[in-house]
């Protein structure tokens, strides 16, 4: 750090992070954690769910009736999206907490598997939740 | 009194100096997410169109009262940790850094309990 008495050493200082070409890899890294932060508001929406069933019908009824509806669906669809790709991205990182996974071509193969494998999850789950609606 | 020398007590810890608690936390609380949320998955699509009193009859089940405590648990440590990260990264003034930190903590365990307490009040209510 400078301060008023001294002139700003000209250390050699790290490019930052705008500089680089993007790469998957890193779009991933941010893409994780905000599907992280996002997932709060799923939780939040769990626990209100959870309340209203154990308070009364008609309380149920009403916050059943919102996720039902096309907004709280709406809202399903990308709490879902975002809790596969989260989860595919905790799994990407076992691998690479074992020390497996770093070769360059491996990263990239596991990053695009994460976001191949959240979309297809998604449309799966999703496939299966209105064939139980009926 | 500690008969560490000063070096002895920082060594290890890092620049957040906590050492690498918080990382394995986040590692451990993954790991549990892991069939804890699927089954959590399972019992929403389950319950897609379900009135109240089947997701009651269904809570009722001891081992899906437990499930659901125990992902609600998981699931709240782990988004602690999760946040916990961003604001420190983030939040950069001493003080709003450690009100945030602070309100974290009572946010995570404050939805886990109500969360918890919803589970129990239908297992053990009428």
């Amino acid at each position: 750090m400078p301060d008023k008495d001294h002139k700003m050493t000209q250390r050699p200082l790290s490019p930052h992070l705008q500089i680089y070409r993007p790469m998957l890899s890193m779009t991933m890294s941010i893409v994780h954690r905000i599907t992280g932060v996002g997932l709060v508001l799923g939780v939040v929406g769990l626990v209100w769910w959870l309340s209203a069933a154990s308070t009364s019908d008609a309380y149920f009824a009403l916050v059943q009736g919102f996720f039902y509806g096309w907004f709280g669906r709406l809202v399903l669809f990308g709490m879902s999206w975002a809790l596969i790709h989260h989860m595919l991205g905790g799994l990407r990182h076992f691998v690479w907490d074992t020390g497996h996974g770093f070769a360059l071509n491996k990263v990239e193969w596991l990053v695009r598997a994460n976001i191949i494998g959240s979309i297809v999850l998604t449309v799966l789950l999703w496939v299966v939740a209105y064939g139980v609606r009926g | 009194m500690s008969m560490k020398t000063e070096l002895g007590k920082v060594r290890g810890l890092g620049a957040a100096h906590d050492g690498t608690g918080h990382f394995w936390m986040q590692r451990v609380t993954a790991i549990s997410n892991v069939p804890l949320v699927l089954y959590l998955v399972y019992f929403i699509v389950a319950h897609v169109s379900a009135n109240r009193a089947a997701v009651v009859a269904s809570i009722k089940n001891p081992f899906c009262a437990i499930a659901l405590s125990l992902a609600l648990l998981s699931i709240c440590w782990h988004m602690k940790l999760g946040l916990q990260m961003v604001i420190e990264d983030y939040v950069h003034g001493h003080a709003s850094k450690m009100a945030a930190l602070l309100l974290n903590v009572f946010f995570a365990f404050g939805l886990c309990a109500v969360g918890v307490f919803a589970i129990l009040k239908i297992s053990f209510g009428a």
